[in-house]
């Protein structure tokens, strides 16, 4: 498999990518083992009577989520979504065309749920749901990152990612579940974070990293762990532990707290911003890792949760942490921890805050100073993330997800280019790893995926020397560093926000 | 003839009302767990209603989609709009001031549906992303609007009709005194069969996308997640049971 793997060829213009049927069929991440679904209370293996268990997990999730029912039925097969992922402009499958993608679940609501589709399967497209149907399932729902750009375009605003969340959903539900999603998953229950670290591992990881920054600076900046009382409890991917340049962001975040001095922890029970939960569209998944967050905000009593350099854990904090756990308004009466948890926290800033919004605030009330000439070796541009530009809100106006990293970028460095505009903002366009597909086992599909942000790129290097591409998610950064050389750039372009604030902050006379 | 068309049309009008109305009913008692609007959204009920409104009327997220799609789904819808509020002087007397108003409109109308639905149609033909998605269901519900479309403007213009006549019948229908269909035409009979069609099939197929919109949680929630708690009933559950 590996050696293979090449880049697609630049389009000379970016023009709209022909089909070619059948591309990426049978492409299937590995499957998770019996001990990895049973630890999530899904069954071992493919069961007996899935098609009917998979029937009945279909209408029960049509009852539960309105996004899915009014999604199979109102998408008009107008095609104003079908050039828009990324991963049908690199890979040219139909099926990953988004509304071809919502056909492979929808065919099947249609014939077991409608009335012309039990009548007249073909004249509506419906189908029987076939081992073929349920594997051609578990491969192309492994083949959407969830990234919603689709939904942007689409005149009712159907959200592929809605009929992704549901279609693994009813995977896991038959004993058919993925294997890197659901492992992760179960690395945050029995450990703590998705990557497995310790707490033992990340205390003489931390101390090392105390080290290396008093090496660097001559300054005693801390990393404190498990501090009760701290203010700021910050919640951040565990790769910013350890992996680069994660790294650099995690030392830019202590950094602005150093200089701005703001007391903060993280924490050993809740070392992971990241939640799985949200790829595998489980609910209930999605709340039992939020709640170890809450837990943890309890348990060391402090003001203010901060959340790091993260795509989808900023769309999980910032849209569902409310609705998971009552962190700021309205909980149930009867849940006398989301109550707590209210009366602690400082409501004066908004519960949860993203490290961007913080930074922003500091540098605004001149708390901080930043010096731009620091970053003069860069030219710099920024890739919005998924989870950041389409489902969530920095500050207190639509679109500050836009402005408020630009503006901590442009105080951090002289010289800032944007790309093309069809590929930044709303519709800026997935790196090609987001939506539990950061395994090696995609790396095929990742690298395909990522054509459209390269060809954004190149043209940024090309006409205005671009070195360095900022980004404030993990899983960005991760899969640039990865696939940043298959196009023939340099894996270090890829970096924080947070790196840049790292080197330009000044430090020690606040 | 005219009792066969007056058990349609009730069979019909019945369908659509109460078809779409379940299905409005059954969108609205399904719940929305989560908060996902697509972003950057409005964070206020007034702006979501602002958004809609441009949803509906412009098609704004069309426009971001496909200028050609756009283009043509505007003739077509904006025609179609026309035609609707033309069709009104079938059903009510007097005439409402602002339906005769729109009547000299209304001619051209019928024909720019006609062109935006052959604009559709030619893209569904010829763009191979666009035909590889469509179902035969797809080309038919075109078919279907094109021919009651091309019966229409053949009355208007080839072969006219006792349209008294037709105003009679239909308002006959409506106040439950059966009134006969002119029977001058068969240009008639085969827009009317037409028409009660698309009314029997509206609520079981993708033209369930007009009440859908106003449905469609990334497009009518609000962004405001963190200074207000929405919850769903069932998910309220889980928190009592722990
Ligand atoms: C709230 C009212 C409505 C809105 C906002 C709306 C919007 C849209 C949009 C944005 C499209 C996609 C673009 C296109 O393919 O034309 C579409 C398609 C379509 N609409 Fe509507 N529509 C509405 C009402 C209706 C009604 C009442 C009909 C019934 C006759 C209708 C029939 C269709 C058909 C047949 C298509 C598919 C065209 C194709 O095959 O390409 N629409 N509509
Ligand atoms: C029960 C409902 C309907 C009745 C009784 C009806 C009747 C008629 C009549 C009598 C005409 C001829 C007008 C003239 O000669 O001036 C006409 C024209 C037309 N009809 Fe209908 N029709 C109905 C529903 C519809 C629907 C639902 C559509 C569209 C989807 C439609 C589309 C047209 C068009 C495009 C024309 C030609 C342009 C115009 O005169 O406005 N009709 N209809
Ligand atoms: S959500 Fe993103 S990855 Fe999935 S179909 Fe839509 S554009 Fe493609
Ligand atoms: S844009 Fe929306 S309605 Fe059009 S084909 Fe895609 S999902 Fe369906």
């Amino acid at each position: 498999m590996a050696a293979e793997i090449t880049a697609p060829p630049y389009r000379v213009i970016p023009i709209i990518p022909s089909i070619k049927p059948g591309a990426m069929e049978g492409l299937k991440p590995f499957v998770a083992s019996d001990k990895i679904q049973e630890a999530l209370g899904f069954p071992g293996e493919l069961v007996e009577d899935w098609e009917e268990r998979a029937i009945a997990k279909m209408g029960e999730l049509l009852k539960k989520y309105r996004s899915l029912k009014v999604y199979l039925d109102a998408c008009v097969h107008c095609g104003a979504c079908s050039d828009k992922c990324h991963y049908f402009i690199g890979t040219q499958d139909p099926k990953n065309m988004p509304v071809a993608r919502q056909d492979l679940l929808r065919s099947v609501y249609r014939r077991y749920f409608t009335i012309p589709g039990k009548l007249f399967p073909k004249l509506v497209g419906a189908r029987d749901l076939t081992r073929e149907v349920l594997d051609e399932w578990y491969s192309y729902y492994h083949q959407c990152s969830e990234c919603r750009r689709c939904s942007v375009f689409c005149p009712y605003g159907i959200d592929t990612a809605e009929v992704t969340m549901a279609a693994r959903e009813i995977l896991d539900s038959v004993g058919y579940g993925q294997k890197y999603a659901n492992e992760i998953i179960g690395k945050v229950h029995k450990i703590g974070n998705n990557l497995g670290l310790p707490g033992p591992a990340l205390t003489d990881t931390l101390e090392g990293l105390e080290e290396d920054v008093k090496e660097d600076t001559g300054i005693d900046i801390r990393f404190p762990l498990d501090v009760k009382g701290a203010e700021v409890l910050l919640i951040t991917p565990s790769a910013d532990f350890f992996a680069e340049p994660h790294i650099d962001s995690l030392v830019g975040y202590a950094k602005v707290f150093h200089a701005a001095g703001i007391s903060w922890t993280l924490s050993s029970k809740a070392s992971e911003g990241g939640n799985f939960g949200l790829f595998i569209g489980s609910y209930d998944q999605l709340r039992q890792i939020a709640l170890r967050i809450r837990e943890a905000a309890l348990e060391l009593g402090v003001k203010r949760i901060v959340v790091g350099e993260c795509g989808h854990a900023w769309r999980v904090a910032y849209s569902f942490w409310n609705t998971l756990t009552g962190i700021g308004d309205g909980a149930d009466p009867n849940d006398r921890f989301a109550i707590q948890l209210q009366k602690q926290l400082d409501q004066r800033y908004k519960q949860p805050s993203h490290i961007c919004e913080v930074t922003w605030d500091l540098i605004q009330k001149q708390a901080i100073t930043l010096d731009p000439e620091a970053n003069d070796h860069y030219v710099v541009t920024f890739h919005d993330s998924c989870n950041v530009a389409r489902a969530s809100r920095m500050g207190d106006m639509p679109g500050g997800q836009f402005e408020i990293p630009r503006n901590i970028i442009r105080a951090a460095a002289n010289k800032f280019v944007d790309m093309n505009e069809a590929t930044i903002m709303e519709k800026t366009f997935c790196c090609g790893g987001g939506g539990g597909l950061l395994t090696d086992d995609l790396m095929d599909l990742r690298v395909k995926g990522a054509l459209p942000r390269m060809e954004a790129l190149k043209e940024v290097v090309e006409k205005d020397g671009v070195n360095f591409m900022a980004a404030i998610c993990a899983i960005c950064k991760t899969q640039f560093t990865k696939v940043l050389p298959y196009y023939g750039f340099n894996m270090r372009m890829i970096g924080g926000v947070h790196q840049l604030v790292s080197n330009a902050i000044r430090l020690g006379d606040k | 003839m005219s009792v066969l068309f007056a058990v349609v049309f009730y069979v019909a009008a019945l369908c659509l009302v109460g078809g779409v109305g379940y299905r409005i009913y059954d969108y609205a008692r399904t719940p929305a767990p989560l908060v996902i609007p697509t972003t950057p959204a409005p964070t206020t009920k007034g702006g979501v209603a602002l958004r809609i409104t441009r949803e509906v009327v412009f098609f704004e997220s069309l426009f971001k989609g496909s200028l050609w799609t756009w283009g043509f789904a505007m003739l077509f819808h904006g025609g179609l709009a026309l035609v609707l509020m033309r069709h009104l002087r079938y059903f009510t007397e007097p005439v409402w001031g602002w339906v005769d108003l729109v009547q000299p409109f209304g001619i051209y109308a019928g024909m720019v549906m006609a062109v935006g639905l052959l604009g559709l149609w030619g893209r569904r033909l010829f763009v191979d992303r666009v035909r590889y998605i469509s179902t035969p269901s797809d080309h038919l519900m075109l078919a279907l609007l094109i021919l009651i479309a091309i019966s229409g403007l053949s009355m208007k213009f080839l072969d006219h009709v006792d349209i008294i006549g037709v105003k009679a019948f239909f308002l006959g229908l409506m106040a439950f005194d059966w009134q006969p269909l002119p029977s001058t035409n068969g240009l008639l009979y085969v827009h009317l069969s037409l028409v009660a069609t698309l009314m029997i099939i509206f609520p079981f197929s993708k033209l369930l996308h007009a009440p859908g919109l106003f449905f469609s949680p990334t497009r009518v929630m609000p962004d405001n997640p963190r200074e207000k708690r929405h919850i769903a009933p069932w998910a309220a559950k889980m928190e009592v049971e722990k």
